[in-house]
C-alpha cells in the first residue's frame, strides 16, 4: 500500500517539476518512479516512520492549526523584537511529550521549534529541552496544550 | 478590474512578507546572545518567507510556478526546524552557555514539580 502511494506522490512531482509531456520523458519518469519505490524498499524506508500515510488525514487539520499557532507566536515576537526596551526573559525548560511513536515526538519537537519564541533544543526519551525567547512562553508549553494537541494527530495508529 | 484585486492582494503578501523579513534582521542585531537571536530569525523563516511565497503564488495564478513554489514552502516548514534544532543542539554541546532570566530544566526531577520520574541529566 505504502509503495503505491509513495509511487504516485513521487510520479506526480515528476510531471509537476518536468512541465514537459512527451512520450518520452513520461516514461522516464515512471521508469524513475519505479526505481525510487524499489530503492526505498529495499533500504527498509517505506515503514510507518519513512511514509507516514497514516497521518495525511489528520495532517489536513493539524497543519492549519500549527500554521495559526505560527502566525499568533511570529506576531508576539514581532512585537517584542520592535520594542524598544526589548522585553525578553529567556528561559529554558523541560516538557514531556506524551506521544507514543517516534514520529510523533519528532512532529512535537518541530511544532516547537517552527513556533517563533520557542527552539527544542535536546530529545531524551520523551523529555524535550526547550528554550523560550520569554518565560510565558515556556510556561504555556508546559501546560501541555500543544503536546495534546500533537498526540490527538498522532491518533491510535 | 479582478487582475488588479489579485495583484493588490498579493502586494500586500509581499510587502507584509518583507516586513516580517526585516523585522526578524532588526532582532538578529538586537538579540543579546545565539539562541535569542535564533527566535529573531525564526520569525523570518516562517512568516516573512510564507507571506512572501503566498504573495508570489498569487502573482503566478493556477500554474506549475505556483506548485513549485508550493513544494518549496514545504521544504522550507520540514527542513527549517531541523536546522534551527541542530544548530541550538551544537551551540549547547559545545558550551554555548545561555543567558536566561530562569533556568528551569530541573523542575520534573524537582520533589514538587509535575514529573514522578527521575529522568537523566539534560
Amino acid at each position: 500500500m505504502r509503495e503505491v502511494s509513495l509511487g504516485l506522490i513521487l510520479f506526480f512531482f515528476w510531471l509537476a517539476l518536468s512541465g514537459h509531456y512527451t512520450a518520452f520523458l513520461i516514461s522516464i519518469g515512471v521508469i524513475t518512479t519505479v526505481l525510487c519505490v524499489v530503492l526505498a524498499r529495499r533500504m527498509g524506508a517505506l515503514d510507518s516512520e519513512g511514509h507516514p500515510t497514516q497521518l495525511f488525514y489528520q495532517a489536513l487539520t493539524y497543519w492549519p492549526w500549527l500554521a495559526w499557532e505560527v502566525v499568533k507566536s511570529a506576531w508576539s515576537v514581532t512585537k517584542i523584537i520592535l520594542d524598544p526596551k526589548l522585553p525578553i526573559s529567556p528561559t529554558m525548560t523541560v516538557v514531556e511529550g506524551s506521544q507514543r511513536t517516534a514520529v510523533g515526538l519528532a512532529t512535537y519537537g518541530n511544532s516547537i521549534t517552527l513556533t517563533p519564541g520557542t527552539i527544542t533544543t535536546l530529545v531524551e526519551g520523551n523529555r524535550l529541552t526547550v528554550h523560550a525567547l520569554v518565560r510565558d512562553g515556556a510556561l504555556d508549553l508546559e501546560g501541555g496544550g500543544m503536546d495534546q494537541r500533537v498526540t490527538q494527530f498522532e491518533g491510535r495508529s | 478590474m479582478i487582475d488588479v484585486l489579485v495583484d493588490a492582494i498579493s502586494g500586500v503578501f509581499i510587502l507584509s512578507g518583507g516586513f516580517f523579513i526585516l523585522v526578524g534582521a532588526i532582532g538578529l542585531a538586537r538579540m543579546p546572545d545565539l539562541y535569542t537571536r535564533m527566535h529573531a530569525a525564526s520569525v523570518t523563516e516562517t512568516l516573512g518567507a510564507g507571506l512572501l511565497l503566498i504573495g508570489l503564488m498569487m502573482q503566478a495564478g493556477f500554474t506549475l510556478v505556483t506548485l513549485k513554489l508550493v513544494f518549496l514552502l514545504l521544504l522550507l516548514v520540514f527542513t527549517g526546524p531541523m536546522a534551527s534544532h541542530a544548530l541550538a543542539q551544537a551551540a549547547l554541546h559545545v558550551g554555548v552557555k545561555p543567558v536566561l532570566a530562569e533556568d528551569r530544566r530541573d523542575r520534573l526531577d524537582k520533589p514538587d514539580g509535575p514529573g514522578p520520574k527521575s529522568g537523566s541529566e539534560a
